[in-house]
């Protein structure tokens, strides 16, 4: 039988999106495999064992991961909010507020976080507080993540706001809302999907940093990045596995929440 | 006719809106009168749902004053006049059930909560949808959304509802049943409408009075049989209904009477818009009142060049000898007889029926 | 009329029109105060004479863009002579960054096409496997593959058990480790802004090259390549600029020799060994360098931006 025409279809496209899944995947399976492994060497395997996972909320190095994670967490979270609530303000003045002067340079000062490479974004920030003698510490990492998460927390704010109709505002203001009425009784709740997930991108974000911090954080204070690293640097041991492992799952929890949430929000909207 | 400043409804005075360089609105002036169902009509992009939005304040008008019985407009914004719109696409708020829509205007005028459910119940009778009110705007079909947003406007009890081509959207066969609907309910409420729209069967069949408007001008006004039966310019008398433009030489103009002759030396007596000139001129004349006759008689003659079949009539294309083609429709009845492709016939041209006018 | 398209493809409304562009203030001044400021820090420290201990001594000096280019130096007795350690990093960096973008283009995209010809769930589950490392941590990406290549890592063990090799190969702390690092950490960057060109292009345009004679591969380079070609461009950029300034792959997949212009500045700001004023004209030439590709970036943005 002749196989059925089909101009989407090109040969060997699903032989490569399969190879590019399985370069993406392996690594990280492999880990996560490894990570169950009892032997105290990283490469023989002895069996399975939940063993390097207590290691890592009981052993010797579990305050320092305890510490780094709670620092990860919170910053995350500030960080995440902060930039969240400023996306969003951005986002109204730019495709809410008509026409005005510098709105294009404003749109372009928004994404500059993204345009500017991490490590040059690190070296400014790291002068910059060195030359006003800001002390280095939680602080400044706080302050440097902020930065670089308004962008990602104004990429699906502003992908949402750009599907809500004006008219919506429109008719709320027709019928007798204020243009704080308007705002928080129509666009809020209609942008609700578009905020959670900007932020929950910057928030993973913000977990994800490593360059940036290691710059900025000073002596004294680890991100669970940064401390990974020290770690690593002296050779992969089993318990940074586990932790990986966890860190892999805890993305892979928010990718699939912000699915859900977008999915839900595209069912409402359409 | 005289009228008092309250008889007015909203009174547009030499407005103009400009984007840029380009004027969307060019020094327009009308008066929309207390209880009449008001049509703004004309082609895309004629400035007709800026009006619309100047009047319910989502515009700035450059120039020009818009007035509420009697009381200016100007720099309220548009929550603060007591005017509602239909949007052309509804504009239902999605997070809302049928109900929370509707009592959503009710709310911000701090209208009584008991008052306001009281009042959402007797609107949601009015349009038939009191079964659905828990439902949300998704889970309605787009006649049942259009009602939702009829009712939404109308709850608040407007001095004037406008209506942005709120038809637009429905398929032909609901379009009907709904024209006729708002009508009733424009009836029963007293509520002055405007509505907008670029269909002219839609404005003629529904409208007290019609506003034509083109390229941000103001062509014409009045009922619809004066905008159809005697047109003021040319623009309007093809913009309504079909018509044939004839080019004639106009000898004489006594009154609202001319005398022209055609193309072919024919002479003929016919109504005229009231600023006509002598010299050159334009007669229309609707294919309906252009009748068939034999080979060689009547005002014209011309040759058959297509026959169209339109079901209740039947559309003849006629080719006549200096090029122009006209258009005659013929009833179709048991007893028509009709010409084949390429038959020589006269056109005779009803009394009355030619009105010359000018570009 | 109402809504007016601006640069940027927005369609404006204006409710908040007015006090709205207030709204602005906090970005303007957390970005301008916080990254913009310090940008231009950066720019007067690498003209500043550096301090021993770290740190800068506030004297105008050309010295660090000196040590950049030249041997001998600029104000020597002899001629200057053109030095090539750094030159040479930053020109390997932009040729790996370079190699990096074309493999991923080459796997990105019929993976994109792939994904966003399918359709209901299937097209879902796809999308969301190809996700997910797209948000998974880049450090815990990057030690899985310095796990995985290992001289005594799975890839190896299993090839001398499988009786394929009987020496371990050598890949970790090689360029071609790092190479594979950049591909790897960067690859899911491709593959998205690609799909969401995809899934706008309009499939009508296929049939009519079919319709008009034009074979599967004739069609992809004249009629589909052309349309799709913002997001081809934009998974580019998004490779190849963050490969190019890329930290970790070379640092842990590397090694000492396999230097990268990441690395190279990273090391000027680590303990007291650095030179401030040579890691700043280093980020300043290659936030020039990534500015030009971006500058490649809008053009085509906005050639391709009128219709």
């Amino acid at each position: 039988m002749a196989k059925k025409f089909d101009i989407k279809r090109f040969p060997g496209f699903l032989a490569i999106t399969c190879l590019c899944l399985f370069l993406l995947y392996t690594p990280l399976l492999v880990v996560m495999v490894y990570s169950f492994n009892d032997s105290n060497s990283i490469t023989n395997w002895g069996g399975l064992s939940l063993r390097w996972y207590e290691e890592v909320f009981f052993g010797v190095e579990a305050p320092k991961f305890k510490k780094a994670a709670f620092n990860s967490l919170t910053i995350a979270l500030c960080a995440a909010t902060t930039a969240t609530t400023i996306a969003l303000c951005a986002a109204v003045a730019i495709l809410r507020a008509g026409r005005f002067r510098g709105q294009g340079l404003s749109f372009g000062l928004i994404n500059l976080p993204l345009m500017v490479p991490e490590i040059v974004t690190a070296v400014a920030t790291l002068i910059f507080f060195s030359a006003i003698g800001f002390k280095a510490g939680y602080a400044t990492i706080l302050i440097a993540h902020i930065v670089f998460c308004i962008p990602f927390a104004y990429l699906p704010i502003a992908a949402r706001m750009q599907g809500i109709e004006g008219s919506y505002e429109q008719a709320a203001q027709d019928l007798y809302a204020t243009r704080w009425e308007a705002f928080r009784l129509v666009l809020l709740p209609l942008m609700m999907p578009g905020i959670i997930s900007g932020f929950l991108l910057a928030f993973i974000i913000s977990l994800d940093d490593f360059i940036i911090t290691n710059f900025v954080k000073g002596a004294g204070i680890e991100t669970l990045p940064t401390a990974i690293f020290g770690s690593v640097k002296q050779g992969i041991k089993p318990n940074i596995m586990a932790i990986s492992t966890l860190l892999l799952l805890v993305s892979a929890s928010f990718v699939t929440l912000s699915w859900f949430i977008n999915r839900k929000g595209g069912e409402n909207s359409s | 006719m005289s009228q008092t400043p309250t008889d007015i409804a909203v009174d547009v005075q030499n407005v103009t809106k400009r984007y840029g360089t380009t004027a969307a609105l060019a020094n327009l002036t009308l008066q929309i009168r207390d209880n009449e169902f008001f049509t703004l009509l004309g082609p895309s992009g004629c400035g007709k749902t800026t009006l619309l939005r100047s009047i319910a304040g989502f515009e700035n008008i450059s120039e020009g004053t818009i007035s509420l019985f009697g009381e200016s407009l100007a720099g309220l914004p548009p929550n603060k006049r007591p005017i509602n719109t239909v949007f052309q696409h509804y504009a239902l708020f999605p997070h809302m059930s049928v109900t929370d829509n509707v009592l959503f205007g009710l709310l911000r005028q701090r209208v009584p909560d008991a008052d306001a459910r009281k009042r959402v119940g007797e609107v949601l009778d009015m349009v038939q949808l009191s079964a659905l009110a828990e439902r949300m705007p998704s889970q309605l079909s787009g006649g049942q959304q259009q009602r939702v947003a009829l009712a939404r406007a109308l709850a608040p009890r407007p001095r004037v509802l406008l209506l942005d081509e709120p038809l637009s959207a429905l398929d032909l066969k609901l379009r009907q049943e709904v024209r006729i609907e708002l009508q009733q309910i424009q009836y029963n409420t007293g509520i002055t409408f405007i509505f907008v729209t670029h269909d002219q069967e839609e404005a003629i069949t529904m409208s007290d009075r019609i506003a034509v408007i083109s390229e941000g001008e103001l062509q014409q006004v009045g009922a619809p049989r004066d905008i159809y039966e005697s047109p003021s310019n040319r623009f309007v008398a093809d913009f309504i209904g079909e018509t044939n433009l004839i080019d004639v030489t106009v000898n004489s103009v006594n009154g609202d009477t001319a005398m022209c002759t055609l193309a072919d030396g024919t002479a003929i007596q016919c109504k005229s818009a009231g600023d006509a000139t002598t010299g050159a001129g334009h007669l229309s004349v609707r294919p309906e009142r252009l009748t068939l006759t034999a080979s060689d008689t009547g005002d014209l003659s011309g040759t058959v060049k297509r026959l169209t079949y339109l079901g209740t009539d039947m559309r003849i294309t006629i080719e006549l000898n200096d090029g122009t083609t006209l258009t005659a429709r013929m009833q179709n009845t048991d007893d028509t007889t009709l010409p084949d492709r390429g038959d020589r016939v006269g056109l005779q041209i009803e009394p009355g029926a030619a009105r010359l006018l000018t570009d | 009329m109402a809504g007016v398209i601006q640069a940027g493809g927005q369609t404006k409304s204006n409710t908040y029109t007015g006090f709205g562009p207030l709204l602005l203030l906090p970005s303007w001044l957390i970005i301008g105060f916080f990254l913009l400021l310090p940008v231009g820090m950066m720019l007067i420290y690498s003209f500043l004479t550096k301090e021993f201990r770290g740190g800068v001594i506030w004297e105008f000096s050309l010295a660090a863009y000196d040590q950049f280019l030249f041997d001998r130096g600029l104000f020597g007795d002899d001629p200057p002579k053109i030095e090539w350690t750094y030159i040479g990093i930053f020109w390997r960096s932009i040729w790996q960054a370079g190699l990096a973008t074309v493999l991923c283009l080459l796997i990105g995209f019929p993976t994109a096409w792939f994904i966003a010809t399918r359709s209901g769930v299937n097209k879902s589950i796809w999308l969301f496997l190809v996700t997910i490392p797209y948000w998974v941590n880049l450090l815990i990406r990057t030690i899985s593959m310095k796990f995985l290549i290992r001289d005594t890592g799975p890839i190896n063990e299993w090839l001398m058990a499988g009786g394929v090799i009987s020496e371990p190969i050598h890949m970790i702390n090689t360029a071609f480790a790092v190479q594979l690092g950049l591909f790897y950490s960067y690859l899911p960057f491709m593959v998205l802004p690609i799909y969401a060109s995809v899934e706008r292009y309009n499939f009508a345009l296929s049939e009519a090259a079919a319709d008009l004679y034009a074979s599967r591969w004739t069609t992809l380079r004249h009629v589909i390549l052309p349309s799709v070609k913002p997001g081809i461009v934009a998974g580019c950029i998004l490779v190849f600029v963050p490969s190019l300034g890329a930290f970790l792959a070379p640092d842990l997949l590397g090694g000492a020799k396999n230097f990268m212009i990441g690395s190279l500045i990273e090391e000027q700001f680590k303990g007291n060994a650095g030179n401030w004023p040579f890691g700043a004209a280093a980020s300043m030439i290659l936030l020039s360098l990534v500015l030009i590709a971006l500058m490649f970036y809008a053009r085509s943005q906005r050639q391709q931006g009128h219709f």
